[in-house]
């Protein structure tokens, strides 16, 4: 029997003016019918360039200069556009990250879904539009029939993808190639959307491609597993054994570096495979150094306190107040944080968590409510003189570390800048010397501070934010998704930096997160947020084992299986 | 890729990608080696001239109205011809359009440092303050540029006392583009600070304190300048225009101190008597001045617009 698909010795090459990069460098892969083949690796390992290889959608320059790609045991490599285009359509179905851009927004999905249909089959008219509604029945799309007059802004994230997926089964494909199906999707969502596709992938004896990043979804779907590193398959195998007893020392520190979800540990381990160089943390004696000067009256007292926060914003402008549309963003919020501990505050997206720190930060004014950090009042005059004073004890680290560090600026003057501001030395050689030892201190060597921040990956920038936000001598960090955007290897090693800087100066920090696994590493205590309401505040642990609000037990029931992960 | 140590500035200057994209662009450097000849010409223009079409002692009324060297009748020392008066057309365009550019970058100045303050502060501080300066700027765009400068131009001129119009005529025509240029500076300016505004650097550095004022200095600013950049390149060669076109009306500088527009207005009057080279020849060279300055500006456009790339 001829596999379904077979790649072997496949060469990636994109040609820049900097040499050839080698997107992909001798991978051979094989799916079978009936079969979910995760691609599993980090950001650019390469695995999306896979699967734009095998349909012959590279963006340009790249272009695929070695190995065969058989489709049914025909060659696809050298087709011509107008071949692949058929084979695009009828044979192969494709289904993006993000499912807002992939459909148009102008036209109905009634339409998209007939056009798609008339183009792959011989269904006309009525015909294709009945086929239309038995395929958005079958991806799980109630009222199919109404629904074939909505336009794609009617529907939301997870049933746009479901039309999507609607759309990628259209020519009656039999091999179907998801690139990270789920990521843009709210964690509930992401498991039906795994469900639906394992499901059709069995009863249309499909296969399955699933280009992703996250180990979760692997486990939760995936049948077998080609792990990718630097554009080379380092490992395949089943997906228990992938998982569960990983041979290569890439998917061995990729695998531990997983937050776990099952139990907290210290810190995570071996992890240090991909940002090489990174020097282990060195402890700085805090009693003489620069950074734990004045540092006075630390207790176990309330380093925040939020008291009945009310905020909404303007969805449509009007002159009269009853015709404007408010969004109630965060919605009688209490809470307080002790001295010393890690707060999380977890949630979906849109369930304002980060309003919330935001507010907290100071960069939105609430509507009411009280907000004292270290005991001083901040929100009923926040310009005044000691609402100032007590902010600045309070730093924030950010989600997106391309857009957290201003491009224009050095690595020296953006770490600088509140030293220099506040004038926290004596003269301009110490702060020299402090930002060295502060980009030290945070793995990047003192080195670090002549460059500009686009010479740094994502991880690295996010340790110049880090910097940054210590530069103000900070008692309470807050962490607003500090390692979304982060490959989970780069992750790991930032939550492990950002536990040993809580420890050695006995920060508080307020840890903003929609990844559970994440929060239960990092907390000590949790608070559950949906709709701007807050529904539990609980022990981590406490939380993670007894949750007592419906919604917390429905988020816990949502995170991915880690059943086979072995004890890494 | 990462090296052991930073890059010099000459290697970051090299490795930058808009310089790439220039030199691998033959229309850019066109255009920018005649934009480069043309200032280098013009500000040299004491020492390449072969007059001084200024000085009264190397003109001749006799040598008046003489057609280029190549045409009967035509004398070699005046390459180009001359003028009505016996100045060498060559000499006098060569300071004409050291006057034109002049009082093109002068102008575009104005226009950018007026326009990209008020649209930054436009865009950064907002609510009322925003709504005021973009509803002027709303206003002023409904009333065509040129018709803007000469009202303001004529009212300069009228301002001033009569024994000082002829000396301070460049000036008030410097204000009169330069005040008609700015709406286009705030309004790029504004929309790209609103987009900076929302980074997530902005938000650390107002967490850490820093006033709104230093904000938009430090951090919004130099991130705003590229599309500034761009109309300001674009807006040099309708400076340019817009003077040449003042200049013509009579409304711009005066002819004894000839920029390119005030010379194509006193050769136009000669243009039927069978004179064309009066009015062809400085009318040639601001066509290719100002459409080399837009080439110039087109590209950049292109190259610093990440979208297109």
């Amino acid at each position: 029997m001829t596999d379904l698909l077979q790649i072997s010795g496949l060469d990636v090459d994109f040609p820049t003016r900097r040499g050839t990069v080698h997107a992909a460098r001798g991978v051979s892969l094989t799916v079978q019918p009936g079969e979910v083949v995760g691609l599993v690796g980090e950001s650019g390992a390469g695995k999306s360039t896979i699967g734009n290889a095998i349909i012959d959608l590279l963006e340009a320059p790249g272009r695929v200069s070695a190995g065969s790609i058989l489709f049914e045991g025909e060659e696809l490599r050298g087709r011509s556009e107008a071949e692949m285009r058929r084979v695009r359509g009828d044979r192969i179905g494709m289904i993006f990250q993000d499912p807002q851009t992939s459909l148009n927004p102008l036209m109905t999905i009634g339409a998209q879904l007939v056009e798609t249909i008339e183009k792959t089959s011989d269904l006309r008219g009525s015909r294709a539009e009945e086929r239309a509604i038995e395929l958005l029945e079958q991806v799980g799309i109630t009222e199919a029939k109404a629904r074939l007059r909505a336009y794609p802004h009617q529907f939301s994230g997870g049933m746009r993808q479901r039309v999507v997926i609607a759309l990628a089964l259209a020519g009656d494909p039999d091999l179907i190639i998801a690139d990270e199906p789920t990521t843009a999707l709210d964690v509930s969502i992401q498991a039906q959307i795994l469900d639906l596709i394992k499901r059709l992938c069995r009863e249309r004896d499909l296969g399955v491609i699933i280009v992703t990043h996250d180990i979760g979804v692997i486990a939760n779907i995936a049948d077998r597993v080609a792990v990718m590193y630097r554009g080379e398959v380092v490992e395949t195998g089943d997906v228990a054994q992938i998982l569960g007893a990983p041979k290569h020392e890439y998917t061995k520190s990729l695998i531990a570096a997983v937050p776990r979800a099952d139990r907290k540990l210290e810190r995570f381990s071996s992890v240090d495979y991909i940002e090489g160089g990174n020097k282990p943390f060195e402890r700085i004696d805090i009693q003489t150094h620069w950074l734990g000067a004045s540092r006075d009256n630390r207790g176990t007292g309330k380093a925040i306190e939020v008291e009945n926060l009310d905020l909404s914003f303007v969805l449509q402008k009007a002159v009269l107040k009853r015709n404007r549309k408010m969004l109630q963003a965060v919605d009688n919020v209490s809470f307080t944080v002790t001295e010393g501990q890690t707060f999380g505050l977890v949630g979906e997206s849109g369930s304002g968590k980060s309003t919330v720190a935001r507010l907290i930060a100071g960069l939105y004014r609430p509507d009411a409510g009280t907000i004292r950090v270290l005991g001083q009042d901040v929100s009923t005059r926040p310009n005044s003189a000691a609402a100032r004073e007590a902010r600045r004890a309070l730093q924030m680290i950010f989600q997106d570390p391309y857009s957290s560090l201003n491009a224009r600026m050095r690595v020296m003057d953006i770490v600088a800048e509140p030293i220099r501001f506040y004038r926290l030395t004596e003269n301009e050689a110490e702060t020299r010397r402090i930002v060295g030892d502060l980009l030290n201190h945070v793995g990047l060597g003192a080195q670090a501070a002549l460059r500009y921040p686009h010479e740094f990956s994502g991880g690295q920038r996010q340790r110049i934010s880090i910097a940054r936000a210590l530069a103000s001598r900070p008692r309470i960090l807050i962490c607003d998704e500090p390692t979304s955007a982060l490959d989970v290897s780069v992750q790991a090693t930032i939550l492990n930096l950002l536990k040993d800087l809580q420890q050695e100066l006995g920060l508080t920090m307020l840890f903003i997160s929609h990844d559970l696994p994440v929060v239960r590493q990092m907390c000590d205590q949790i608070a559950v947020m949906r709709h701007g309401q807050l529904c539990e505040v609980a022990d981590a642990e406490t939380l993670f084992k007894t949750p007592r609000h419906e919604y917390s037990r429905h988020l816990l029931e949502l995170m991915p299986s880690m059943e086979l992960l072995g004890e890494a | 890729m990462q090296q052991d140590r930073p890059m010099t500035r000459w290697e970051r200057f090299k490795d930058n990608d808009i310089v790439w994209s220039f030199l691998h662009s033959p229309g850019a450097i066109v255009a920018a080696t005649i934009t480069l000849i043309a200032i280098l010409a013009c500000v040299f223009a004491p020492l390449i001239a072969p007059f001084d079409p200024f000085d009264p002692a190397q003109i001749s009324l006799w040598d008046g109205k003489l057609p280029p060297a190549w045409i009967d009748g035509g004398q070699p020392q005046y390459l180009l011809g001359t003028d009505n008066q016996g100045r060498d057309m060559l000499s006098t365009i060569l300071y004409g359009g050291r006057l034109s550019i002049l009082v093109g970058l002068a102008a575009v100045c104005l226009g950018m440092v007026l326009g990209v303050t008020l649209g930054v502060i436009s865009g950064y501080v907002g609510g009322v303050t925003d709504a005021v300066i973009m509803r002027i700027a709303d206003v002023q765009l409904t009333i065509p540029g040129i018709l803007l400068a000469i009202l303001i131009n004529g009212i300069g001129r009228a301002a001033l006392p009569l024994e000082l119009r002829e000396e301070f005529a460049i000036y008030v025509v410097i204000i009169a583009i330069g005040l008609t240029d700015w709406p286009q500076f705030a309004r790029v300016t504004r929309g790209a600070t609103m987009v900076e505004a929302n980074k997530e650097y902005v938000q650390a550095a107002r967490i850490i304190g820093l006033p709104g004022w230093m904000i938009m200095l430090r951090h919004i600013l130099p991130n705003t300048l590229r599309p500034v950049l761009v109309i300001a390149t674009i807006g040099l060669a309708l400076a340019i225009i817009a003077e040449a076109t003042l200049s013509f009306l009579g409304q711009g500088i005066p002819p004894t101190t000839p920029s390119l527009g005030t010379l194509i207005r006193v050769g136009n009057e000669y243009l039927f008597s069978g004179l064309w080279w009066i009015t062809f020849f400085p009318a040639i060279a601001l066509v290719v001045l100002v459409f080399a300055v837009n080439l110039l500006g087109d590209w950049m456009r292109d190259a610093l617009n990440p979208k297109l790339r």
